[in-house]
């Protein structure tokens, strides 16, 4: 639901021709941000979250799957978030977990996003036949329902790690970026900036770099925003059906062994809650920054 | 009209055919034997092992050249042949699923719908409404960023656990035999409400913010600064506005059918809820393969049918794509 209004976005931006970033600009950019409730709202909680994955881990001596005391404590001194129906320690699965996602999120969502640049600059540059393929290819990539796909792949692989699924996550999330990208190279395609470069006998590949990109580096950064939200998203999903990480735990998994080990029926909620709130937490934030950025970049939105 | 719909048909047709082929490929080119993967799992005598490792070659088809192998999938494939279930062993994984699947679609079609509407109307309501935009907004990319499981767990323990009003597992009360009574429809409904509420409720954020972004695009347009400077009422260039709004979500409900049917899968798992979550979820519990593939194709053509359908929809309400069709073929 959210990409959606980038792609539209895109085509707004299209018929109203983008803006040229000149240097000064910058200067602005930085003013606005500094004063963009959201932006800062939402860097603040994704950045709290991001130490804890840094600093948590040397709160805690055990590892996450070690039965370590008694079992259903609710939190206290003693166990932070309190231990689970097994007598593992809470905050230990929680911390491990959090960093399994953000590991998803830059992985999965910056493969998505380099993926996406590199078929949406192409096929917006290059144009004809190259467009038509990839187009097709974007498309079909589009209506496979994606998780369907990663459930079959998965379900195939006998040790999964964090990083398999950070790859097979990059690969089949793509599309809208790319889509996206596309559409946008396609108008600054024909501007004269572009043209004076080529008619100057710039190779393809500097016109791209040099000329179009610097033009939609705002796009770009927000495009890798959202794919990280959705990769953390996809990867807690996966992971809750049974199909996560083997050697390693993820606050996808802590949801699912919580729920097939009776969290729920003995009411240990300390092991369902925290993990699945700070993914929306992340996430939630993610989107919020992304609104600002929004603001930062486009002059039309910003509050009167 | 025509070109329209013949270019989404081929996207179609060539995404099912990708999607068998996949299918196909992946228990054959995974690394290791996929029988063996089975096989290793039951422990058994050595002569049991045997007879085991000649049905399984033989069910998965490997004992023949690999373009015969393909073939013959695609073969049985249209004959509704998608294997026999390891975990419910007797059973053909067609009957499993199209058991499983009209329980999927009791909570995934009206979920879908009624928050599609609801959702839209309210961001469109709450749009530049300063004190709805600050409070809600937050409060609705919160809403889309909830795993769909968190949410069902959250009112599993709350409303099913503590409070008790609702049942947290299966479809109808377990000492009932499906019927056509009263007693059994509350039940069934009883059982339903969760699921669909949690399903609900997180589609609900995303669509309101959706629209809720997408109107403010368009009361930034040129035609509705045009209504404004002629004096329209406020209500009328919102319904406007509303009408062009409307068309990007459309199509955004398209891309997010994936998720969404993702989202539904789990939630039935946390309601242990008999649709295809829930069978995908035993499937993957027991290496029960085939059910798990039929499973994937299943779901692949329930999204390639309401993409389908939402392009029609979109042809039906936006007359410019019409017109423009026609005049583009005539």
């Amino acid at each position: 639901m959210i990409e959606q209004i980038n792609i539209k976005k895109s085509e707004k931006i299209d018929k109203d021709k983008i803006p040229v970033i000149k240097q000064k600009k910058i200067n602005e950019f930085i003013y606005f941000a500094l004063r963009n409730t959201k932006l800062k709202v939402g860097l603040a909680v994704v950045l709290f979250f991001l130490l804890i994955t840094f600093i948590g881990p040397l709160f805690t001596d055990y590892r996450w799957n070690a039965y370590i005391g008694p079992i259903s404590q609710p939190p206290s001194a003693e166990y932070w978030l309190g231990t689970t129906t097994f007598g593992q320690d809470v905050y230990t699965q929680f911390v491990l977990g959090l960093r399994a996602s953000f590991i998803v999120g830059v992985i999965g969502g910056g493969i998505a996003t380099l993926i996406g640049i590199i078929i949406g600059f192409t096929a917006g540059y290059r144009g004809g036949m190259v467009d038509e393929g990839l187009n097709i290819l974007t498309n079909i990539i589009l209506v496979i329902p994606t998780f369907a796909l990663l459930l079959i792949i998965a379900a195939y692989l006998k040790v999964r790690g964090i990083m398999t699924e950070s790859i097979f996550i990059g690969f089949t999330a793509w599309p809208w970026a790319a889509r996206a990208v596309r559409a946008q190279t396609f108008s600054l395609r024909s501007r004269d900036f572009v043209d004076l470069a080529r008619l100057s006998g710039v190779k393809p590949l500097k016109i791209i770099f040099t000329e179009i990109a610097p033009n939609m580096m705002s796009y770009l950064l927000m495009t890798f925003i959202l794919q990280f939200g959705g990769a953390i998203l996809i990867a807690a999903t996966l992971d809750f059906i049974g199909l996560g990480p083997t050697n390693t735990i993820s606050l996808g998994l802590m949801m699912n062994y919580a729920v097939l080990w009776g969290a729920l029926q003995f009411g240990v909620w300390w092991w369902f809650v925290p993990p699945g709130f700070a993914i929306m937490a992340i996430v939630g934030s993610l989107y919020i920054m992304n609104v600002g950025l929004d603001e930062v970049f486009n002059p039309k939105l910003r509050e009167m | 009209m025509r070109r329209y719909f013949g270019r989404k048909i081929a996207v179609y047709i060539s995404t099912f055919f990708l999607a068998v082929t996949i299918n196909w490929a992946i228990p054959r080119f995974m690394p290791g034997n996929p029988v063996m993967n089975i096989l290793s799992r039951v422990a058994v005598r050595a002569e049991a092992a045997e007879a085991m490792y000649g049905y399984y070659t033989r069910a998965f088809g490997l004992d023949v050249p690999i373009w015969r192998q393909y073939i013959n999938f695609w073969i049985a494939l249209f004959h509704g042949d998608l294997g026999t279930s390891v975990l419910m062993f007797p059973q053909k994984v067609s009957t499993i699923i199209m058991r499983a699947v009209p329980y999927s679609i009791a909570i995934l079609v009206p979920a879908i719908l009624l928050s599609f509407y609801a959702g839209n109307k309210f961001g469109a309501f709450a749009a530049r409404t300063k004190w709805l935009d600050n409070t809600v907004l937050p409060l609705g990319y919160l809403l889309t960023a909830t795993p769909y499981m968190w949410l069902g767990i959250l009112l599993a323990w709350s409303l099913g656990i503590v409070a008790g009003i609702f049942p947290i597992a299966s479809a109808y009360g377990f000492n009932l035999a499906p019927s056509f009574s009263w007693i059994f429809i509350a039940s069934l409904l009883k059982h339903w409400f969760l699921p669909f509420a949690s399903l609900f409720i997180v589609m609900f954020g995303g669509w309101a913010i959706g629209m809720r972004n997408m109107i403010i695009y368009e009361l930034e347009a040129d035609y509705s600064h045009y209504l404004e400077a002629l004096g329209a009422p406020r209500k009328l260039v919102r319904r406007y506005a509303f009408r062009n709004a409307i068309l990007p979500q459309i199509t955004g409900l398209a891309l997010q059918l994936g998720v969404i049917v993702a989202g539904a899968l789990v939630t039935e798992v946390v309601f242990s809820y008999p649709g295809l979550g829930y069978w995908i979820l035993q499937a993957i519990q027991n290496q029960d393969y085939f059910l798990i593939q039929g499973c994937f194709l299943f779901i692949i053509i329930g999204v390639l049918i309401a993409n389908f359908i939402i392009d029609i929809v979109y042809v039906v309400i936006d007359p410019r794509t019409r017109v423009g069709m026609v005049g583009g073929s005539a």
